[in-house]
Formats: C-alpha cells, sequence, structure tokens
C-alpha cells in the first residue's frame, strides 16, 4: 500500500522572481516602483536646487496680489487693481463662453454639413465634400488668424462711419461691424420687475423654462390623444403661442428697449460690444470644428443599415417619419460620443485666444500674470487643473451618455 | 402529392406584371418580365445569385424603380406618384433576409409603429392586433424583449408579425431563411407555411425546395434577369424543360 | 387545381434575351442632371444657391489670382503696378519663399542640406508605408535619422556615428541574449548602449565641431516650415513605440504599471498641446540638473512626443481591443512568452488595424506644430506673424502668406489622410 505523501516543498530560488508567475508581477512593479522613486527624487532635487539658485519658491500667494493689467473682454466687473486671482477668473469664464457658442454654432454648421453631404444633389454633395476637406487638412490655427485678419484687415474701423456721406454705414442703422468688433444694440428693461437687472434676466430665463414645460405637456398631450384616437392633432400653432405669448407679453410689462450703438466722438458708444478677438476665435472654432462634426454626422447615419430604411418603407412610412422614428434615434448613438469629443476638442483649441489676443485663462494666468510675476511653475500647473477639470467633467457627461442609451443585447 | 399546393387559388389577379425592364446605370438587369399573380397563389422563386430574383420582388413594393414596363398590384399601378406606392405598400408586407428589425425598439413597439404612424390605429388596438399576430409566429411572451435579445429564428418570426400586423393582401419574402442557423429554419418554414394555408398571396425568393415542393403553386427560375421557366413544383423538379433549369437543379438538389 | 391556372402555369422561354441599352429618357447626360441637380424643387433651389456661391466665391478670387504680381520688392511697389486693380501681390512669395520655409536664420548657402533630407526622408519613410517595397529599405529606414541630424544640424560626423554604433552593440547584444531571457537581452542592450555612448563621448575631440566637414547649425536658427516637418517627422516617429507601451502598460494586469499609463495618457489627453509646450518653453528647464542648458528644440520635441504618444496609445488600444480574444490564447497555447506573444502575434496585427487611427493622429499633430508660433518658435506660422509682416515692405500681405501657408499645409495634410484611405481599401480587401 503507498502512503500519499505532500509534494515536496519548493526551494525559494531568486530567479523564481522572474520566471515564476505568481512573483514576477510582484518584481516587475516593485522595479517599476523603485525606478519611478528614482526619476521623482532626481526631477524634483534638479527642480529644488534650480528654484535655489533662482530665489524663487513655489507658493500661490500672488494669487492674491494686484493683477496691474486691463482686460477688455470681459463677463464680470474687473479693473487693473483687481487681483491676479480675479483676473484668472475673468479668463476662465471667457474660456467658457467662447466654448459654449462655438460648441452651438460647431453644432449647427457640422449637422446642416453633414446632412447635405448625404443629399442626392450632387453639386451640394461635392461642395459640402470640399468644406469639409479645406478645413480638415488646414491647422486651426492659421484659420483663427486668417478671420482674425478679415475682422482687422477688412472691416471698416469706426472713423470710416464719421461724416455726412460716410464710407461705411451700419447695418439697418442697428449693427455697426467694424474692425474692432460688432457693436449690437443691447437690450435692458425700462420697468422691470425686480430693481437688480440680473434679476429681470432670470426671470426672462424662467418663462423661457417655463415655456420648454409646457411643450413638453403639450406634445404629451398629443401622443395621449395619438394613443386613443390614432389622430396626431397639430400642435405647431400651440407649441408657437406658448413660447411667444408669455415670452412677449413679459417684455411688454417690463418695458423692453434698445439702446442702440451710436458714434460718438472717435468710437461707438452705447450697445454691447462683441470684440473682434472673440469674434474671430469664435467663428474660426465653429466653421472647423464644424467640418469634423459634419464627418460624424454622415458616418452616423451611414452606419445605420440601408435595410433599415429599407424595412420602414416596405411597412408604409413616408421619408421624414422613417428618418425621426427608425434613422435618427440610431444615428444619434453613433453621433454623440464623437460630438461630445468634438467639444472637448473647441474647449481645448480655445487656448489659442493668445494669438488674437482675446483675454481666456491661458492668455490672462498662462500669459500676462505668468510673464509679470515670473511664477511659471504655478501658472502652468493651475492652468492645466482647469482643462483637466473641463475635460473630465466632459468625459463623465459623455459616459453618462453612453450608458444611459445602450442597446440592449443578450 | 402534396396537399397545400391544391387549394384553391382564387381568379382574382393580385399582381400583374407586363414588359417590364430593369436597368443598373447600363447594366439591364431585368429582361422583359411578364407575371401574373393570382389573389392565394403561393410563387417560389429561385436562381443563380446574380439574375435579379431579389431585384424583381424588389421593384413590387417600390424598394427599386423600374424603367420600363408596368406593374400593377392589386389594381393600383406603381407610377412615381407618391399615393399610389403608399397605397401598394400598405397592401404588399415584406420579409428580408437579414430580418432589419428595428433595434431600438422592443418586439412590441416594432410591430406597432407601422399602424399607428401609417394607419392612424389607436395604440390599444394596435397592441392587440401585435400580440395576436405575435401569437401567430408562436412568441407572445417575447413581446417587451428588444431585437438584440432574441435568436435569429425568433427575430424573423417577428418580422412576419410585423408584416402581418399591417395587414397586407401579398406577402414577398427575401431569401428569409439564408441568413439563419440550421436549426431554426424549421421554425420560420413552418409559420410561412401556416400563413399560406390561410390563404395568404406570397412571393418566396428561396432556396428552400422542401418548402417549394410543399406549399408552392408555382416555381420560377430565373437567371440572367430573365423568366426562363415556371411550373407546378412536382413538374417543375421532375421534369425541367429547360437546359439551364436542369444545370441550376443539378447543382442545388445534387449535393 | 384551379383550370385557369394549370391552363396558363407551364412556360419555358424561347431563348435567351440579349441585354439592350436603356431607354434614352433613362440615361445619359439629362437624367443625370434631372436626378442629381433638380430632382425636386427644394433640390432645385439648392442647386442655385449652390451655383451662385460658387460664382460669387470665383468672382472674388480668379482675377485676384491671375492678375498676380510676382516680381516686385514691395507692398507698395505692387500697388503701383496693379495701379488700382485686383490683384494678389506674390512677389512677397518671390522675394521671401526661402525664409517662409527655413527659417530666416538658415545659412542659404546650406540648403541644400534639409533638401537632401527631405529627399532621403521620403526614400526612408516609402518602404513603411508600402508594404510592397522591398524590406531591405528598411536598413536605411533605420540608418536616416541619424544621416538627417547630421545633414541638418551639421557638426561633427563623430557624435552621429557613435550614437548609431550605440543602438547597433545594443541591439546585437538584445539578439544574442534576448533569446534566453528578454529581460537579460533588454537591460543588457540598454547598458551596452550607454557603455558605448559614454566612451564615444569622451572619444570625440574638442572643438571637432568646428573643423566638421558640414557646418553646425544651432536649434534656434532652424524655421519656416521645415521646422514644422521635422517636429512632425520626429515626434510621430519617437512617439509610436512610446504610445505602443504605453498602450500595451495600460491593459497590463500588473496594477502598479497600469496605473501609471492611465493618469499620464487621461493627463496629457486632458491639456491642450499649448500647455504642454509652455511646460517646455518655462518650465522643463527647471527639472534638469542646474548647470544643464537644454535645447529649445529638444525640450519642444520631448513634449510634443509625449502629448503624440498618448493620443496613439488610445488608438492602439483600440486597436487591441478589436483584436478577437482568440489571437490572445492561440498565442499562449502555443507557448510564447508575453514578449514573443506581442512582438510576433499581437502587435503585429492590431497595429495594422491602428493604421488610419495612426495617421489621423499624424495629421493633427502636424497641424499642431504651428503652435510652437506661439512660444517664439518661427515655424512657418511664426516666420508670416513675425519677420515678414513685421518688416516695412510688407506690411499688410496677408493673403498671399496666409494662403500660402494654407496651401502648404493642405498638400501635405491632404496627401497623407489619402493615403490613408488608400490604405484602409487595401488592408479591408486584404480581409475577407
Amino acid at each position: 500500500m503507498s502512503t500519499l505523501t505532500d509534494p515536496p516543498q519548493e526551494q525559494f530560488r531568486l530567479s523564481m522572481l522572474v520566471n515564476d508567475t505568481r512573483y514576477r508581477s510582484l518584481t516587475f512593479q516593485a522595479i517599476a516602483a523603485i525606478l519611478l522613486a528614482l526619476s521623482i527624487w532626481y526631477l524634483g532635487n534638479n527642480l529644488i536646487q534650480n528654484l535655489r539658485a533662482a530665489g524663487l519658491n513655489i507658493s500661490y500667494d500672488f494669487l492674491g496680489n494686484p493683477a496691474g493689467y486691463d482686460i477688455n473682454q470681459r463677463l464680470v466687473e474687473y479693473d487693473n487693481q483687481d487681483s491676479h486671482g480675479r483676473a484668472a477668473l475673468v479668463g476662465i469664464l471667457n474660456t467658457l463662453l467662447v466654448a459654449f457658442l462655438a460648441c452651438i454654432t460647431a453644432t449647427i454648421f457640422g449637422v446642416i454639413a453633414g446632412v447635405l453631404r448625404l443629399s442626392n444633389n450632387w453639386l451640394v454633395s461635392k461642395l459640402m465634400a470640399v468644406y469639409v476637406e479645406i478645413f480638415r487638412n488646414i491647422p486651426v490655427l492659421i484659420w483663427i488668424i486668417i478671420i482674425f485678419t478679415i475682422m482687422t484687415a477688412a472691416l471698416p474701423g469706426p472713423r470710416a462711419f464719421r461724416g455726412d456721406d460716410p464710407a461705411s454705414t451700419m447695418v439697418l442703422d442697428l449693427f455697426a461691424f467694424t474692425n474692432r468688433g460688432v457693436y449690437i444694440p443691447m437690450p435692458w428693461f425700462e420697468s422691470g420687475i425686480f430693481a437688480s437687472a440680473t434679476m429681470n434676466w432670470l426671470l426672462v430665463l424662467a418663462v423661457l423654462v417655463g415655456s420648454f414645460f409646457a411643450t413638453r405637456k403639450i406634445e404629451a398631450w398629443a401622443t395621449q390623444k395619438q394613443e386613443a384616437t390614432g389622430e396626431r392633432p397639430k400642435t405647431l400653432a400651440m407649441v408657437l403661442g406658448v413660447w411667444l405669448v408669455p415670452f412677449l407679453l413679459l417684455m411688454v410689462i417690463m418695458g423692453l428697449t434698445w439702446e442702440i450703438p451710436a458714434l460718438k466722438g472717435f468710437n461707438f458708444q452705447g450697445g454691447i460690444k462683441i470684440g473682434g478677438p472673440l469674434i474671430a476665435l469664435w467663428f474660426a472654432l465653429s466653421i472647423y470644428t464644424g467640418a469634423f462634426i459634419a464627418e460624424n454626422v454622415r458616418a452616423g447615419i451611414q452606419a445605420i443599415s440601408k435595410g433599415q430604411t429599407e424595412a420602414a418603407a416596405a411597412l408604409g412610412l413616408r421619408p421624414g417619419r422613417i428618418m425621426n422614428l427608425v434613422i435618427l434615434p440610431q444615428a444619434l448613438r453613433v453621433i454623440i460620443p464623437p460630438l461630445i469629443s468634438q467639444y472637448l476638442n473647441i474647449t481645448k483649441n480655445s487656448s489659442l485666444a493668445i494669438a488674437v489676443g482675446y483675454a481666456d485663462i491661458t492668455a490672462t494666468l498662462g500669459g500676462i500674470t505668468l510673464n509679470q510675476t515670473g511664477r511659471a511653475i504655478e501658472c502652468v500647473l493651475l492652468l492645466m487643473l482647469f482643462y483637466l477639470t473641463a475635460s473630465l467633467v466632459i468625459s463623465m457627461v459623455m459616459n453618462i451618455y453612453n450608458a444611459s442609451v445602450k442597446l440592449k443585447e443578450r | 402529392m402534396t396537399g397545400t399546393s391544391q387549394m384553391k387559388v382564387s381568379d382574382e389577379v393580385a399582381i400583374t406584371i407586363d414588359g417590364m425592364n430593369k436597368w443598373y446605370g447600363s447594366f439591364h438587369v431585368l429582361r422583359d418580365i411578364n407575371l401574373t399573380v393570382y389573389q392565394g397563389e403561393r410563387i417560389v422563386i429561385c436562381g443563380p445569385s446574380g439574375s435579379g430574383k431579389s431585384t424583381l420582388i424588389r421593384c413590387i413594393n417600390a424598394l427599386e424603380e423600374h424603367q420600363q414596363g408596368s406593374i400593377t398590384v392589386d389594381g393600383t399601378l406603381l407610377s412615381s406618384d407618391l399615393k399610389n406606392i403608399d397605397k401598394i405598400r400598405s397592401e404588399v408586407g415584406m420579409c428580408f433576409q437579414h430580418f432589419n428589425l428595428f433595434p431600438h425598439l422592443t418586439i412590441l413597439e416594432n410591430c406597432t409603429l407601422a399602424p399607428i404612424w401609417v394607419r392612424k390605429t389607436p395604440k390599444k388596438e394596435a397592441e392587440e392586433r401585435a400580440m395576436h399576430f405575435l401569437e401567430k409566429v408562436k412568441i407572445p411572451d417575447q413581446a417587451n424583449k428588444y431585437p438584440g435579445q432574441l435568436s435569429g429564428g425568433q427575430q424573423q418570426r417577428v418580422a412576419i408579425a410585423r408584416s402581418l400586423c399591417m395587414m397586407p393582401r401579398i406577402m414577398l419574402f427575401d431569401e428569409p431563411t439564408s441568413a439563419l442557423d440550421p436549426e431554426m429554419i424549421k421554425e420560420v418554414l413552418d409559420t410561412m407555411i401556416e400563413l399560406a394555408e390561410e390563404g395568404m398571396t406570397m412571393l418566396c425568393v428561396t432556396h428552400e425546395m422542401g418548402f417549394a415542393r410543399q406549399v408552392a403553386n408555382r416555381v420560377i427560375f430565373m437567371d440572367a434577369g430573365q423568366i426562363v421557366e415556371q411550373n407546378e413544383p412536382e413538374a417543375f423538379f421532375n421534369n425541367p424543360q429547360s437546359e439551364r433549369t436542369q444545370l441550376f437543379l443539378s447543382q442545388i438538389l445534387g449535393h | 387545381m384551379s383550370d385557369k391556372t394549370s391552363d396558363s402555369i407551364a412556360f419555358v422561354a424561347k431563348g435567351t434575351i440579349p441585354p439592350s441599352p436603356p431607354p434614352a429618357s433613362q440615361a445619359g447626360v439629362v437624367k443625370w442632371l434631372r436626378d442629381n441637380l433638380f430632382s425636386s424643387v427644394p433640390n432645385g433651389i439648392l442647386t442655385l444657391v449652390a451655383l451662385t456661391v460658387i460664382y460669387l466665391v470665383l468672382q472674388k478670387t480668379v482675377p485676384w489670382l491671375f492678375n498676380g504680381v510676382w516680381t516686385t520688392t514691395s507692398l507698395n511697389e505692387c500697388r503701383e503696378v496693379l495701379d488700382g486693380k485686383v490683384g494678389a501681390c506674390f512677389s512677397v512669395l518671390t522675394e521671401r519663399w526661402h525664409q517662409l520655409l527655413y527659417g530666416f536664420k538658415y545659412p542659404a548657402e546650406y540648403y541644400w542640406r534639409p533638401n537632401l533630407a527631405l529627399v532621403l526622408l521620403l526614400v526612408a519613410v516609402a518602404p513603411v508605408l508600402f508594404f510592397d517595397l522591398p524590406r531591405k529599405m528598411l536598413i536605411f529606414t533605420g540608418l536616416y535619422p541619424f544621416i538627417a541630424f547630421w545633414l541638418i544640424w551639421g557638426g561633427t560626423i563623430m557624435a552621429p556615428i557613435i550614437a548609431l554604433l550605440g543602438f547597433v552593440v545594443g541591439g546585437v547584444v538584445f539578439q544574442v541574449y534576448g533569446r534566453s531571457s528578454f529581460a537579460a537581452g533588454f537591460f543588457g542592450g540598454i547598458a551596452a548602449a550607454l557603455i558605448i555612448w559614454a566612451l564615444g563621448g569622451m572619444l570625440i575631440p574638442e572643438g571637432a565641431s568646428e573643423n566638421a566637414m558640414l557646418e553646425a547649425v544651432p536649434s534656434r536658427d532652424l524655421g519656416g516650415f521645415m521646422l514644422n516637418l521635422m517636429l512632425g517627422v520626429t515626434c510621430v516617429s519617437l512617439s509610436l513605440p512610446l504610445g505602443i507601451a504605453l498602450a500595451l502598460g495600460r491593459q497590463s494586469d500588473m496594477p502598479l504599471i497600469k496605473w501609471i499609463c492611465v493618469i499620464f495618457i487621461e493627463f496629457v489627453r486632458g491639456v491642450p498641446l499649448i500647455t504642454l509646450l509652455f511646460v517646455a518653453s518655462v518650465m522643463l528647464a527647471y527639472f534638469f540638473p542646474p548647470d544643464a542648458t537644454v535645447d529649445l528644440f529638444l525640450r519642444v520635441v520631448i513634449m510634443i512626443t509625449m502629448f503624440s504618444a498618448a493620443y496613439i496609445a488610445e488608438v492602439i488600444r483600440g486597436g487591441l481591443a478589436a483584436l478577437p480574444k482568440g489571437q490572445y490564447e492561440a498565442a499562449d497555447s502555443l507557448g510564447l512568452d508575453y514578449p514573443q506573444a506581442m512582438r510576433l502575434i499581437i502587435l503585429p496585427q492590431a497595429l495594422k488595424i491602428s493604421i488610419p487611427g495612426i495617421v489621423n493622429v499624424a495629421v493633427g499633430l502636424f497641424k499642431d506644430t504651428t503652435l510652437v508660433s506661439v512660444i517664439s518658435m518661427f515655424d512657418l506660422v511664426g516666420m508670416i506673424r513675425g519677420p515678414i509682416l513685421a518688416s516695412t515692405e510688407w506690411n499688410g500681405v496677408y493673403w498671399e502668406l496666409l494662403g500660402f501657408a494654407a496651401l502648404l499645409f493642405f498638400v501635405v495634410c491632404y496627401g497623407i489622410s489619402q493615403y490613408s484611405q488608400w490604405l484602409e481599401r487595401r488592408l479591408a480587401t486584404d480581409h475577407r
């Protein structure tokens, strides 16, 4: 009878550190950790020595010091005695402003171009292809410079509007396109319900939001009617009414008036000035990114197999309904993730504002503040922190969207 | 002798195709097609790939355009007039090789979509009708699942139910079992046989010759865009007249 | 059976119907016009709008192009010659083309050197892009970086030779020892290379650069479109191996390695390139030893390479994910260890799938090299906005210069993307 014995215990040998799968990963990670620690020590050491030699240290106190420079285009109050921190805030708001505006217009350009690209009109389709190829193959910096140059070189100075027979006139007597910027009439309320202008505008926003929810209620009611009787009532008139009537009523009650820009002396006074750099950056980012969005839209719609359109057509659905009920819901799933990536690209490309003098965060914190205070490391780190945060937020939004519309499979 | 193919075929004409020719660019894909289909007939169309058989049935419900000749479905002439096309499409149902179910809608929603939006049926009635047909194809319990969660055979049966919900008088089948695993072909063919037994007019492009023998009144053989031969199934399989038919049959039945 | 059908069912075609041409109204130019341009009223309106737009654009640009003046020496002279007509002042290009292409400090008598480097680049890159060319050409591709470096920067020929020698010896050591153990081969190769470089550095005599065959040109004298090309080519080539390493690290089972790679990739992808260029220009110097003065070009190359590597890593990650799991399992079951499986089975396939994405990143990177103009390097855009537009003769010449820059970039980028599409079609037919 044989007895069962335990298998002999293996002796631990040094070569097992590399060959034995149990130890191997630990060994490599230990090596990696040592290398990482060594590099950090080496770089850190150099950093400390260099800082000491330059007489600097790492400190963020400079954010509290007065900035000493003006910012022309700003959304909040600021003057040159405000702190660097406030200048950075103005920069952040400017970045968000141009990114927001550019995302909207880029989407509009991109969707129109993408849909037209698929049109069965040969001329239009080829024209859109030309647009997409030209804009995609030339660097965005060159486009920003070109459009800024168009604005500053091709548009007239305010002086050209002077005199009895001026070289340039305001469009409709309301808008002035100059090489410094576009002046548009400013709306304000004569008899606002609240004392502060901000509260009045928030009231307008609340009314619009209310109209939005009312529209949804109307659509829900129409769907209910359709489910019950089969006929879907026409909602267009009601939707228009529910948007226009409260809004117009509020405008009348609050006494909406317009301050029209007028040429006084050498420059325009009154109205809102949308600075040239902002317009150039906004427009350039929009048409540049619009070309990429157009390709995304086209790929998304083409990704939906032809069989879907055929099946829907065989069931008797008309092309408009096919697009709404069958193609678009599926295409949006494919289009929206890259679209959100493009929004991220717009936010990052807005940092090129420094090339045209628009005061975004890269130009204030990473530009003037950095040069004036010499605090390169702190400024660049803060700058990168801002963009990282924006990227993470946008990525999170994308992940949430993806998870919520995932098609259910086995 | 098979039973179903003996079923009474009415005298009412369902489809008339007269001198139809179709070109893709300069490629002459359908040549001088003349065909009359009576209500209640079951026709199987077979032929080598590229012979134009799918193109032919896709012309009947205007998924493809023809350049010469005329097609009349249920008394309505197929022209470029959208009203005529709509009318024809609501009388003719179609099942595709790759099912083409709408993946973002549930099975029930797939079946109720067209009745609600085309025939303006109230939702409740559409759902009742959908459940009726889903029971008919024997998958009522899957009504709230999504197409991605079903097997190929189940998806094709849903596709059949979806077409039936529009209460068509004619059903077109474009190679309905070609994309299925072998063990699922039977369940779909059984569904089609049941449909045939209830008197539905059917045009089937398929390679399933057993189905043809059992159910078809007529088998049509197409090659290079023209109708080469047509006959009753027994005569067609046992005594093919044309050489091309004989060659084709020897290839598909011989193995 | 109904009598009617039994009479008319049996039918045999009398012969083959030959193909005939489609009826006149259904084909030809008129039909094409009808279908493609005027198939419906909205379509017709779109066509007319499109034609109007095309006409307006052409009306503005064609006279401007064809009335171009090519031979004057300043903008004012151009205006005199044109005498009020609309026309372009292309003389700026004739006079300053060399600054636009080479920067304004690269010695003109040495232009043949970057020109030769460019031609050799095409030769070096050809076997990589076109798989049909003989594989022996890859030897030249391997030698090219050293040849190009010596041609453009000049200086002693000893430096590139020693660098090349280091790589060769390291590679040989890797081959010899790598067979038995990957780790021994890898680290042994690195050690051998370092020894060669250290020894060789000591061998170079003082002042060798002054008497070199090709006169040395410092990095700050490089500029123009040449600078964009150099940055693009260098950074894309260097970022490929780094990107592969990052991608493999990101999907590794070892948590430390994986997290290092993830953090690096997400960090670099989350910030705009310009912030990384700020790091290169103002911050990176702090991390080098106090006495070292590191070339701006090198610093910029480091940051752009890191940037590009992160994006390439994501593309390759997609390629690795697209590979069927069975490939990994097959490699394992054949007894291949990790480096062998990666080198022989996984990476070749994954890279093939990723090529369109990598080319996309390369095109994007090439366009992004224009950003160095913001940190005061005089690439093509930097030259235009700086010396040329600031000069008195050419102040105000915008369209000709910007148009030229746009054209150069368009030609290169469009060419690369056409190559990418060709390649995709080639690869698609390979997989049936």
